[in-house]
């Protein structure tokens, strides 16, 4: 087992956020976590590298306990990659700069070994020719994208990604997602929280849906997505999927697609219908029509 | 005036009057002010001869010295208190504070004054390094401490949380991240306040004149002023003010320069 999160517990001062959260992620599995927002989703995924300390609980990671208070936690976090909504690339190094800083710094790798692992994984995102370029002259997607080849850099088991494509222009959420595709072909572990049900559909393993701080259903995505059992599970989808239907008032939620338009930045309702194998809930609704 | 002036007329009508009374003032200065005992008193060529190069090499020579080891004192002192101010150990957050609401709630003149009679008091025998100069750094940067220390500080919160996250996502250090990533994009950000903080410590390097100094270790206010009292003549006071200019103009222009270029740079995500 690469992630086991046994009994997770996180509260901000007195308002609990997450409210007993057991989760396993197999070496090599997929993982999306799916939920309204404000269910917790970012801080499960930041309580996986104590971005976030939790109140309660245990997590353990490629077998080193993060939890435990004499753990270190520098040389877990080497071992996990994680990837923002917001890129967070450091902006007054160039893309190459950012690759072997890390490197350099962390792992006190060469110069030269650094510079060769850059490469490496620039082509694998399919960035080579912009190593001298600096994140601000890159669209967002080419951001996003070396943030991950940065992640890459540092050799790590487990990719953490938190809505990785909810900030990005609709045209370019599918380059972002195929090189994550092909880390998850490739045998990468990883959690990824996101919107994209198509991206959920197709490459997770597994699927988990979060509301309120508790797992409410969890399974392949077949039957997650496809064919959920739950209530909350069936409404969130619904707003998900058709985010400009006609909804009675009791059934809206806070969830920030849920008044449907593209306007409503980091919602749920970018660039679905971009991704290929679209499934019987109509996909294609779902991008901004 | 009629009610009935579009608006470009009204604009016209008050920009007349703008340059009107802008006008006048210059006249007034111009008819009232006694043009003749003033250069007299100012302006006198050959005195103004006589101060040179004394003035360069050794006035505005020390006030250089002063100024820069007062801000390299101060810039230490006041990365040191910035860090303090930003802790999660209460106590240094409280004592950062202190400092700085004290340092910046005196007038320069006081500390300078301290600085020259309590420190010999409070430790006798033992001198304060480097003699005058060590004696200005120290007031100098005491007081310019507890301003870059504020400036620092707020550089560094600009830096946005998410580099920090990346940074310790990435298996950095907390000083690590902070050498390795904060400080160099919060070092952009302070390089414009910081020239300022210049600008005026070259300026209150001026208090030197209240430690009592040697001829040699003079700067440029207190030579201005022993050698007007000399001469019985102000030229110097004058000529001493465009030495100020000559350095605190460009300065300024500089800064002006570098937050129009990290103006434009700030879109940074
Ligand atoms: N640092 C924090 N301090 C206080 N409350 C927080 C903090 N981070 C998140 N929260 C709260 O926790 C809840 C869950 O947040 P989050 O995990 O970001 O949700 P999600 O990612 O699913 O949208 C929200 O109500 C949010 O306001
Ligand atoms: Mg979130």
């Amino acid at each position: 087992m690469e992630i086991e999160i046994r009994g997770l517990h996180k509260s901000f001062g007195d308002t609990p956020v997450l409210r007993g959260i057991d989760l396993e992620v197999a070496r090599g599995e997929t993982v999306c976590v799916i939920g309204p927002s404000g269910s917790g989703k970012s801080t499960l995924l930041r309580c996986v590298n104590l971005l976030e300390e939790p109140t309660e609980g245990r997590i353990v990671v490629g077998g080193a306990e993060v939890t435990d208070p004499e753990v270190d936690i520098d040389a877990v976090r080497r071992r996990i990659g994680m990837v923002f909504q917001q890129f967070n690339l450091f902006p007054q190094l160039t893309v190459a700069g950012n690759l072997t800083l890390p490197q350099r710094r962390v792992l006190r790798r060469s110069k030269a070994r650094a510079a060769e692992v850059a490469r490496e994984n620039l082509a694998r995102v399919g960035l080579l020719e912009k190593a001298d370029a600096y994140p601000a002259q890159l669209s967002g997607g080419q951001q996003q994208r070396v943030a991950i080849a940065r992640a890459l850099s540092m050799g790590p088991e487990v990719m953490l990604f938190d809505e990785p494509t909810s900030s990005l222009d609709p045209e370019l959420v599918g380059d972002v997602l195929s090189v994550m595709r092909r880390l998850a072909a490739d045998g990468m572990t990883m959690m990824v929280v996101t919107h994209e049900m198509s991206f959920a559909r197709e490459v997770a393993d597994r699927v988990v849906f979060l509301d309120d701080g508790v797992i409410v259903e969890e399974g392949p995505a077949a039957q997650v997505v496809g064919a959920p059992r739950h209530e909350r599970t069936r409404n969130f989808l619904d707003r998900v999927l058709n985010p400009a239907a006609p909804r009675s008032p009791g059934a809206v939620s806070d969830e920030p697609g849920a008044g449907g338009g593209p306007g409503s930045g980091g919602g749920p309702d970018s660039g679905g219908g971009l991704d290929s194998g679209g499934g019987p809930q109509g996909v294609s609704d779902s991008g901004r029509g | 005036m009629s009610p009935r002036l579009t608006r470009r007329q009204r604009r016209r009508v008050s920009r007349g009057a703008q340059y009107a009374v802008l006008a006048a003032a210059v006249a007034l200065v111009a008819v009232l002010a006694d043009w003749g005992r003033l250069a007299q008193q100012f302006a006198q060529p050959d005195l103004a001869g006589e101060l040179f190069p004394d003035i360069i090499t050794t006035a505005l020579r020390n006030t250089v010295l002063y100024t820069v080891s007062g801000f390299a004192f101060g810039l230490v002192l006041g990365l040191v208190v910035a860090l303090m101010r930003l802790s999660s150990i209460a106590p240094y957050r409280w004592a950062a504070t202190v400092y700085i609401e004290f340092f910046r709630g005196l007038p320069a003149l006081l500390i300078f004054i301290f600085v020259g009679v309590a420190v010999p008091l409070a430790f006798p025998g033992t001198e304060i390094p480097g003699g005058t100069y060590g004696k200005v750094a120290l007031g100098l940067g005491l007081v310019a401490a507890a301003y870059i220390a504020e400036t620092v500080r707020a550089g560094i919160q600009a830096v946005p949380r998410g580099q920090m996250e990346a940074a310790r996502s990435l298996g950095f250090s907390y000083p690590r991240a902070m050498v390795s990533v904060i400080f160099p994009q919060a070092f952009r950000i302070v390089i414009p306040p910081l020239t300022n903080e210049l600008v005026l410590l070259f300026k209150d390097s001026s208090l030197v004149l209240f430690l009592g100094v040697t001829l040699d270790e003079r700067e440029l206010t207190k030579f201005g002023r022993d050698l007007a009292g000399q001469s019985a003549n102000s030229t110097p006071i004058l000529v001493a003010g465009l030495c100020y200019l000559l350095v605190t103009v460009p300065l300024s222009l500089l800064v002006r320069r570098l937050e129009a270029r990290t103006a434009v740079e700030r879109p940074w995500r």
